[in-house]
């Protein structure tokens, strides 16, 4: 390999699914990613978008070595994924979280289980304790830090489980689909503490969700469908093509469909307009039409 | 016909350290045919709430009546009121657990008591009233696409035959299209068929595009109760309370507050074209000869 590596980096990735009869024979193949080559820099704010099944899950999974390549190769700051010898400095350079929130909480008070990663890497007790403090201010949950999770809102444990994962100091944040199960509140809070943690900490992030709006602010959005990368760019050229993403099952955010509506009636507005506060300012600057 | 809520209290817990208010005296009026969207941040009372329609949950104080009857009362028949108002959990695919798809809809009448003929009638309508045909009836439905899974365990709910149908977050999880997809079969039911649908939501979106009537859980009282217009014109109030109004609703006020006279009461993307052409006809900043133009 002459060229320079990624910070993410996989080349020609493709999983299969293999379905075994009674008697071990493989009865069905299902190829879950088909040959995807993408590279992510140190500190990217990555979106995958994909209709349920399209292999985005399993292309994630693929980042931290929960799955391992079927054929082709997947580079995490450097580590094969494959190479056993650096399965711990994968997950603690990649963490994961996961769609349901109840389901990544452990202990029953928070610093303990925003401390449970780091007590597992073995680091010294007293820097344990600086970790937790620092994760659980910057997904600004420290004054729960005492608290019992149960009684949190479904954002405040995804921001947990976020805290969970910076306490191990990773230089990468994957999340499959970690608002499906939130209310309003806790979406914007679980989106905007991510953005947060990318701005300032430069957490590369890796955001899988079906949600278009959360999406308009990563540097980079890859659509998938068929376990393959079919569009790839910036959410401007992407929100660009609506009716290309109608066809891989997805949509545009309302403000963008609203502006493309009017377009295509006529109205002099930019290809395309991702915010509130674009479509408003394009509408209050509208020129008469010459007739 | 209707469902109606008296005063109705529900305390989880009580008389422990953990008590806890999840109902707090909901009195509510659901007409036969109506669509309702019911709003509310996690922990509002939705859940409690909606478990309470089919006696699931027992009132700690107060009344439920159901087309007029009691069903509280000592010899209410409880287990025709689990048929008669059906119920749909958030992730209902997890609950499936036959061989095949269409043995795992005729789970629910075979507990009605029916004859073989009518449950097998009642489950292949069901099948096809949430769009799964017949090629797929005898498959797994361990090997369906989440979309699908989840229209199964719907059918199996529609194939008691409601007549209120209750879903608690039927399209979490799912993609864009399986969505709109969800939404318009229950659309589609609730036109074609009568059926009054409770609809549990998170996306305000989605509530303001299918419902007529919204019901909003805030610490477990009724916070706001009416049309999508009138709820979502408390858009202010609704985002103290963990909510918001859709996004086109914004769009619209802040046209609004900048001297362009729109309709601030538009709550969908084909309502706030409407609004927003309307005003560009009327000052010309459309070209009147010319209806499109290739974007």
């Amino acid at each position: 390999m002459g060229n320079k590596m990624s910070f993410i980096e996989s080349r020609n990735l493709v999983h299969e699914y293999k379905r075994h009869d009674e008697n071990g024979n493989i009865e069905q193949v299902n190829r879950a990613v088909d040959d995807v080559s993408i590279s992510v820099e140190q500190g990217d704010f990555v979106a995958i978008l994909g209709h349920n099944g399209s292999g985005k899950s399993t292309f994630a999974k693929h980042l931290n070595s929960i799955l391992l390549p079927t054929e082709g190769t997947v580079w995490v700051n450097g580590m094969e994924t494959r190479d056993e010898d650096h399965l711990w400095d994968i997950r603690q350079t990649a963490g994961m979280v996961f769609q349901n929130p109840d389901n990544q909480i452990i202990a029953s008070v928070i610093e303990e289980d925003v401390g449970f990663g780091p007590e597992n890497l073995g680091v010294p007790t007293e820097e344990i304790w600086h970790r937790v403090e620092t994760a659980l201010k910057a997904v600004g949950m420290y004054e729960y830090r005492t608290h019992s999770p149960n009684k949190l809102s479904g954002g405040q444990k995804q921001r947990i489980a976020i805290a969970g994962i910076m306490a191990m100091k990773p230089k990468c944040i994957i999340l499959d689909e970690p608002t499906a199960m939130l209310d309003p509140n806790g979406r914007k809070e679980v989106i905007s503490t991510v953005r947060k943690l990318n701005k300032e900490e430069n957490v590369t992030i890796i955001l899988i969700t079906h949600y278009m709006d959360e999406v308009i602010n990563a540097d980079h959005v890859y659509v998938m469908d068929h376990g393959k990368v079919v569009m790839e760019g910036t959410p401007r050229t992407i929100f660009k093509e609506v009716e290309t993403l109608k066809k891989y099952r997805l949509d545009v955010p309302q403000v963008t469909e609203l502006a493309y509506e009017l377009r295509k009636q006529g109205m002099k507005l930019p290809e395309v307009v991702l915010t509130k506060e674009e479509l408003v300012n394009a509408l209050t600057k509208l020129e008469k039409a010459e007739n | 016909m209707s469902i109606k809520l008296v005063n109705v209290n529900y305390i989880y817990s009580p008389k422990t350290a953990y008590e806890k208010k999840a109902l707090t005296n909901v009195s509510l009026e659901i007409q036969d045919g109506e669509f309702i969207g019911l709003i509310g941040h996690t922990g509002s009372g939705k859940s409690t709430l909606i478990q309470h329609l089919n006696g699931l949950m027992k009132a700690t104080s107060g009344h439920i009546y159901y087309n007029g009857n009691d069903i509280y009362a000592p010899k209410y028949n409880m287990r025709e009121l689990r048929s008669k108002v059906g119920l749909v959990f958030q992730y209902p695919e997890h609950q499936l657990f036959e061989t095949t798809i269409i043995e795992d809809v005729k789970f629910g009448p075979r507990n009605l008591g029916l004859s073989e003929e009518e449950i097998e009638k009642r489950a292949r309508e069901a099948l096809l009233q949430v769009g799964l045909t017949p090629d797929l009836w005898e498959a797994s439905p361990f090997e369906l696409s989440g979309g699908q899974k989840r229209r199964v365990a719907i059918a199996g709910v529609l194939a008691m035959q409601p007549e209120v149908l209750v879903l608690d977050e039927p399209t979490a999880g799912l993609d864009p299209k399986g969505r709109d997809e969800i939404l318009g079969e229950i659309e589609k039911l609730h036109k074609e068929r009568g059926i009054t649908v409770i609809l549990v939501s998170h996306s305000m979106e989605d509530v303001a595009e299918y419902v007529d009537r919204i019901i909003v859980m805030n610490h477990s009282k009724v916070f706001a109760d009416g049309t999508p217009k009138e709820v979502f014109s408390k858009y202010k109030e609704l985002e103290e309370i963990g909510l918001a109004a859709p996004q086109v609703t914004y769009v619209m006020h802040e046209l609004h507050d900048k001297g362009i006279p729109v309709d601030v009461n538009a709550t969908t993307v084909a309502e706030a074209k409407e609004s927003i052409l309307a005003w560009a006809k009327a000052n010309h900043y459309i070209n009147q000869t010319k209806d499109k133009v290739e974007v």
